[in-house]
């Protein structure tokens, strides 16, 4: 039935204009590497990388317009998801925000409490992108070592706060609850035993050959490139500055605990894997000293008009019912004022920038995520690499697309 | 004009003799500086400040929408010198139609930063190298954070079905 005289166009046509090996690669939205949602085009020409460029937004949930919605408090909730491997660091960062706009002065029991909790974050974030970036490149049995580990830290949150992920623990002015009974014991054999679990990793990666060969010299970018295109964190630290805001600008007493700021100069993704490394046993330290020196006290601040009286409190004293009905009916108010709160999340600089006019609920909340930032740099460090590096590339980046998209 | 009290930040006075015209007003709260610049000077006192003084870091880019106020809306930038371990924020007011120098020429992070603010606004950074939307799908109509925006959004109108009741 066919007509010779007809010209069938190829479906597979020769693209003379841009040249036999060029090609256009769609990398996600639903690639496992990507960690979450994230699109990545890639411009390839053979297998090298000319123009990566990538596309985000399919997880935005518009947590930033929530927020003007709830009263202060119950912002609380909201900041556990945006980065759902370090819900205790946002939750921290927002409560330290809305603290100083108060003028709030929190017990040093909660301060270390949330310290040692917000390491622990550190750890939980860590382990989980250590064995997902592992797995990426191939090596599977991290992946099952990490989450090990991790699960404990989830028992941990789960006994702290009832929630292995969403903790939303730290409320403004302190603590949710009083630590659990047995919390010291938990905490203690995880913190015990958890230096030789990172010996284990460190014994499967860290001189094995075909990790070095794939992770060192790859996705090299010079620290002021990093630093202009909005990297934070482990990048920069990986690059040789030595920045850290735990040591810049100290929140919630970190000051008071001894730990290093690990750094490495060559800036590479076995640079970025050496100093995470580096960071989870310094971590370990902090917690320890949280552990041996928590000081005893109240578990949130002497600030009846913020914090929810005590049970026993409400049923005897009336003005402690009073301040319970106001504060469950309308949310307490918070003077008109800004305050742009930085912490360091385990992924970078996280900041928090808080507006209020002088009413029950935020003005405005804006979440300057450390992904965000990150992410921007993925285009200078796959550009000009090979295909098969964009995933250690990525891996290393340590991003999670619930804080990108917010 | 920077106020008396704002003398003893380095990085205010510098501004000011740089570009007098360009400061409108600052203030010192909770311990963090903000300096309210003139929109149109905004590129200019960027410079200036990274190449100046150190402001090597752009952290983060956002606006507030102050509706019904006028000027409506407030572009904020936070700065960050690690050198000398110093933020900085920077104000401007805009009027509608809001528009702005985009500051993408001067840190290379301000991309989208700048991006997101245009789509979540409706702010247009003039001379951005890339100016569409970046988390809100391409076809969506409005700026979700405009204060007039509701929080359902315009796709259910709850008011007609009220008045059917």
């Amino acid at each position: 039935m066919s007509d010779p005289d007809v010209q069938i166009e190829p479906t597979v046509g020769e693209p003379e204009a841009a040249g036999p090996r060029q090609m256009v690669l769609n990398m996600g939205p639903q690639h496992p590497s990507t960690h979450g949602v994230l699109r990545l085009i890639l411009e390839l020409d053979g297998e090298t990388i000319v123009r990566a460029s990538p596309e985000i937004g399919f997880l935005h949930t518009g947590i930033e317009k929530e927020f003007e919605q709830k009263t202060w408090q119950q912002g609380v909730p909201l900041t556990d998801r945006v980065d759902y491997l370090a819900p205790l660091s946002n939750n921290l960062c927002y409560c330290l925000a809305v603290e100083k706009l108060l003028g709030l002065e929190i017990p040093p029991m909660a301060q270390w409490m949330r310290v040692m909790l917000a390491e622990l974050t550190r750890l939980n974030s860590h382990l989980v992108w250590l064995g997902s970036h592992a797995l990426d490149i191939g090596a599977m049995s991290v992946f099952l070592y990490c989450f090990r580990e991790r699960e404990d830290i989830l028992r941990i949150f789960e006994m702290f706060s009832g929630q292995r992920m969403m903790t939303s623990y730290f409320r403004v002015g302190g603590l949710a609850l009083e630590p659990p009974r047995g919390w010291r014991h938990a905490v203690r054999r995880f913190i015990d035993a958890f230096p030789s679990r990172v010996d284990e990793y460190e014994d499967l990666l860290t001189k094995n050959p075909i990790w070095l060969r794939r992770t060192k010299g790859i996705a090299r970018v010079p620290l002021e490139d990093l630093l202009d295109l909005g990297a934070t964190g482990p990048l920069l630290r990986a690059a040789g500055l030595k920045w850290d805001v735990r040591k810049a600008q100290p929140y919630s007493g970190y000051d008071k605990f001894d730990f290093e700021v690990p750094t490495r100069t060559e800036s590479d993704v076995y640079a970025r894997y050496q100093v995470r490394i580096e960071e989870m046993r310094q971590s370990a330290r902090i917690v320890r000293q949280a552990l041996e020196g928590m000081p005893s006290g109240p578990y949130a601040a002497d600030a009846p008009k913020v914090v929810l009286p005590g049970r026993e409190k409400m049923k005897t004293q009336i003005e402690a019912l009073i301040h319970h009905f106001k504060i469950v009916t309308e949310g307490f108010r918070v003077p008109a004022g800004e305050v742009y709160q930085v912490i360091e999340s385990p992924r970078g600089e996280l900041g928090y920038y808080v507006v209020s006019d002088g009413s029950a609920k935020p003005y405005r909340v804006h979440m300057r995520t450390p992904s965000f930032g990150n992410l921007q740099c993925a285009p200078k460090m796959i550009e000009g690499g090979l295909i098969a590096d964009v995933v250690a590339a990525l891996g290393s980046l340590d991003f999670v697309l619930g804080d990108v998209d917010r | 004009m920077l106020p008396d009290r704002l003398k003893e930040f380095p990085a205010a006075t510098a501004l000011e003799a740089r570009n007098p015209a360009a400061l409108i007003n600052g203030k010192f709260d909770r311990g963090g500086l903000t300096l309210e610049i003139d929109p149109a000077g905004i590129v200019e006192v960027c410079r200036c400040l990274k190449e100046e003084q150190q402001f090597v870091r752009l952290s983060g880019i956002t606006a507030v929408d102050w509706h019904p106020a006028e000027p409506r809306f407030e572009v904020v930038y936070h700065l960050h010198c690690v050198e000398r371990n110093e933020r900085l924020r920077l104000k401007c007011r805009l009027g509608e139609p809001p528009e702005i120098e985009s500051v993408t020429g001067v840190w290379r992070s301000a991309n989208w930063y700048e991006r997101e603010v245009y789509d979540l606004f409706g702010i247009t950074f003039r001379n951005h190298p890339d100016l569409r939307r970046i988390l809100m799908p391409e076809d969506w109509t409005g700026h979700p954070l405009r204060k007039d925006y509701p929080v359902h959004g315009h796709r259910y109108d709850y008011q007609e079905t009220e008045d059917q009741t």
